[in-house]
């Protein structure tokens, strides 16, 4: 099972490592892990997604409250999130394709980015999920490149971490 | 006020109450070692042979004594250096802060000359690193690492001054404060308040004591398991007195050796490989477990799945990371083993289990001594034993000699045994041993090691004579790597691949040139001797047992197996 750990940090050097260097030395994978500062410039988010049982989960969210770089760490369940994630995607782009490429675009709610005469790259944020979908509709059309930012997550409602 | 940066941070360990340090100079260091030229006479600086004695010296100062243990190491070999004893007192949860000093900020980053990245390498085994290129943050800094180091599970801080920080020019603001003071000003303030645990000693919840609470009052075999816990807390009175008010046996664990006197009635020995027959068919057979600072290491939990399987477990720790980490507990209680103990004690009555210590103590709790025409450990350690006072420090290295002293000696209170359970590191008890000497000068401290083992570090006799550190080296000689042969004995099927040590140097003379005294002993009535000899003398002696190569640690339970299936009884 999915879950997202949303953890509070100092914004400072070495922060990032510590953590990464807590779910390796572990042997937990990271699947997808975003980082970038609050609204405070001292403090950074990482938002960090394992895949794995619970009891896995539990102890990284345990030992990440060991650091003293650490102000806050939450577990997240999928259900209770807002989550979304940005993709930029190049796809080969000639007279012939440029407006269905367009159409799947406009229908998923994307932004093109930039064209050329051989290519177009587009830009979408959204779940997870969706941008799966438009990556898959893409597909087609010859994908050139990809970037993906892994998921940010914020708890739905008042509640804040 | 304005003071130079390097006063700032003798000024900071005197206001921690630092009066010993161990440590090595070099190059990017040199200016903290300048300042502490000027501090002397309130700083003294112990000059070890290498970095990694003057690591397992802190060490075991903090060990010994519970205060916090302070080693100063260069930049580059000189950090790398500390590394296995910064590891040593990490896996032990000793509190010492390894002060380093790195090249300059124009340097840095450039492969310079002596530079290494300490902070990045021992992030995986300290509490906390801390680079500092702000001079200005040197107060804030050390008063973090102390407070970190000593607060919680404790363990080892490290930190790093880039060596243009603690140049002779540079003045930064300094304030004198109280120690007392630390946890309301700066970043302390701040870490204090965090939902983390980093720094907080959390106060046990009175429900989860409650709960515990009504199951002692259901339990028919209660059995209990004193950890380092107990140890660090300095909580071996209230763990006493809560045994006997509940009138359950107590295992120790290698780490928990001095929470709970070993010669005390309610005691089966040690528990886990090397545990005692009663030890651990009483954890096999207990319908109540609680255990008190332990972390259910492989070394004890052999087997998670079948380990304490009739019982209720219940695990009081400081660290709430320890929960279900590597043994399904039942019920938990997260604090300092000593307030938990002291709610426990004022919440208990009196218990009689007569029948369950009677079932209990029908299986051995020491290891039955073996007839022998020849000198074994075991006469080594009971004549030994006769001979020094109670409250002797015993500071040993890793092996068979390690399992023999816990099994033999029985140790009274914490700090009486400075050992590396955790980390297993050979070459800890000499160092261990003078800082333990150094930081309680009116004790006797032995040091008891293998050939293997003193074969390592040694050279940490050149320190023990220079300084006049009069330590009690006591080689169980077999001229080999005993435990290791012990398991190509039993599992290899005899094939002793490299673990034959016949070429040992000569340790009598090895003693005699650093300045020592020493006798070789292949009797007891030699060994009575040399022991008196070696305490009349009051200078470090080392004492060369030969035993023979064959000696097994008993009894023995396989790695992974369940904890009643002795390979050897």
């Amino acid at each position: 099972m999915k879950k997202i750990i949303s953890v509070l940090v100092e914004n400072q050097a070495g922060v990032l490592n510590r953590i990464t260097g807590l779910f390796s030395r572990r042997a937990f994978n990271i699947e997808s892990l975003a980082v970038g500062v609050t609204d405070d410039k001292n403090m950074s988010r990482i938002t960090i997604i394992v895949d794995s049982g619970n009891n896995v989960v539990e102890q990284v969210e345990k030992q990440l409250n060991k650091l003293v770089d650490v102000i806050k760490v939450r577990t997240i369940e999928e259900n209770h999130m807002i989550g979304r994630e940005l993709i930029l995607i190049k796809v080969s782009a000639n007279t012939r394709t440029r407006q269905d490429i367009l159409n799947v675009c406009q229908i998923m709610g994307g932004k093109i980015d930039d064209v050329s005469p051989t290519s177009m790259t587009l830009e979408l944020s959204d779940t997870t999920e969706k941008v799966d979908l438009f990556e898959e509709l893409l597909r087609p059309f010859s994908i050139l490149e990809v970037a993906r930012t892994g998921l940010v997550a914020l708890q739905k409602g008042h509640g804040a971490i | 006020m304005k003071v130079r940066a390097t006063k700032a941070i003798m000024e900071c360990l005197l206001e921690q109450g630092v009066d010993t340090v161990f440590g090595y100079p070099g190059g990017s260091i040199l200016n903290i070692y300048d300042e502490l030229y000027n501090y002397q006479d309130k700083i003294h600086h112990y000059l070890t042979a290498h970095e990694q004695g003057a690591a397992h010296a802190a060490d075991g100062y903090a060990r010994s004594t519970g205060r916090v243990g302070v080693c100063f190491a260069t930049s580059g070999p000189g950090a790398t250096n500390l590394t296995t004893g910064i590891a040593t007192a990490y896996y032990d949860s000793s509190p010492v802060v390894f002060i380093t000093c790195n090249v300059t900020e124009e340097l840095l980053g450039k492969d310079s000359f002596q530079e290494v990245d300490i902070t990045g390498i021992a992030m995986p085994i300290t509490k906390a690193t801390y680079l500092v290129r702000d001079a200005q943050t040197i107060p804030d800094v050390i008063r973090e690492a102390f407070a970190v180091a000593a607060s919680g599970r404790p363990g080892p801080v490290l930190v790093d001054f880039l060596k243009n920080v603690t140049a002779l020019n540079v003045e930064i603001d300094y304030e004198p404060l109280p120690k007392k003071k630390h946890i309301e000003e700066g970043k302390l303030a701040a870490l204090q308040k965090r939902m983390g645990w980093g720094i907080r000693t959390p106060e046990p919840d009175p429900e989860d004591v409650d709960k515990l609470v009504a199951w002692i009052k259901e339990a028919k075999k209660p059995f209990i398991i004193c950890g380092g816990g107990v140890v660090r807390s300095r909580a071996h009175k209230e763990f006493t007195r809560f045994a006997e008010k509940m009138d359950a046996p107590v295992a120790i664990t290698l780490m928990g050796g001095g929470g709970f006197p070993g010669d005390h009635p309610l005691a089966t020995g040690m528990i886990g490989m090397h545990g005692s027959q009663a030890s651990n068919i009483a954890c096999d057979t207990c319908d109540l477990l609680i255990a008190v600072g332990c972390r259910f290491s492989d070394r004890v939990a052999l087997d998670p799945q079948s380990f304490a399987s009739q019982a209720r477990i219940v695990h009081i720790d400081i660290d709430r990371a320890e929960i279900d980490k590597n043994v399904k507990t039942d019920h938990h209680i997260i604090g300092d083993a000593k307030r938990v103990l002291e709610l426990l004690n004022g919440r208990i009555g009196r218990y009689d289990h007569g029948g369950w210590k009677a079932e209990v103590f029908s299986h051995d709790t020491h290891v039955p001594v073996v007839e022998s025409d020849h000198m074994t450990p075991d006469q080594v350690l009971r004549t030994i034993y006769s001979k020094v006072p109670k409250d002797t420090i015993v500071a040993t290295d890793v092996g068979q000699h390690q399992m023999w002293s816990i099994q033999h000696f029985h140790f009274t209170y914490p700090g009486q045994l400075l050992t590396s359970g955790g980390f297993g590191t050979m070459g800890f008890g000499l160092g261990a041993a003078l800082g333990a000497k150094v930081g309680n000068p009116d004790k006797l401290v032995l040091h008891m090691t293998g050939d293997g083992c003193f074969r390592m570090n040694s050279q940490e006799m050149a320190t023990e004579s220079h300084y006049d550190i009069p330590v009690i080296t006591v080689v169980f000689d077999n001229r080999t790597l005993g435990m290791v042969r012990q398991w190509q004995n039993l599992i290899y099927h005899k094939r002793f691949s490299q673990t034959d040590l016949d070429f040992a140097p000569d340790f009598v003379k090895l003693a005699e040139a650093y300045g020592l005294k020493g006798a070789r002993v292949e009797n007891l009535e030699q060994l009575s001797a040399a022991m008196d000899e070696a305490m009349a003398w009051g200078h470090g002696y080392v004492i060369d047992c030969k035993i023979d190569t064959d000696e097994m640690v008993r009894p023995m339970v396989g790695g992974g197996s369940p904890i009643t299936d002795f390979m050897l009884t």
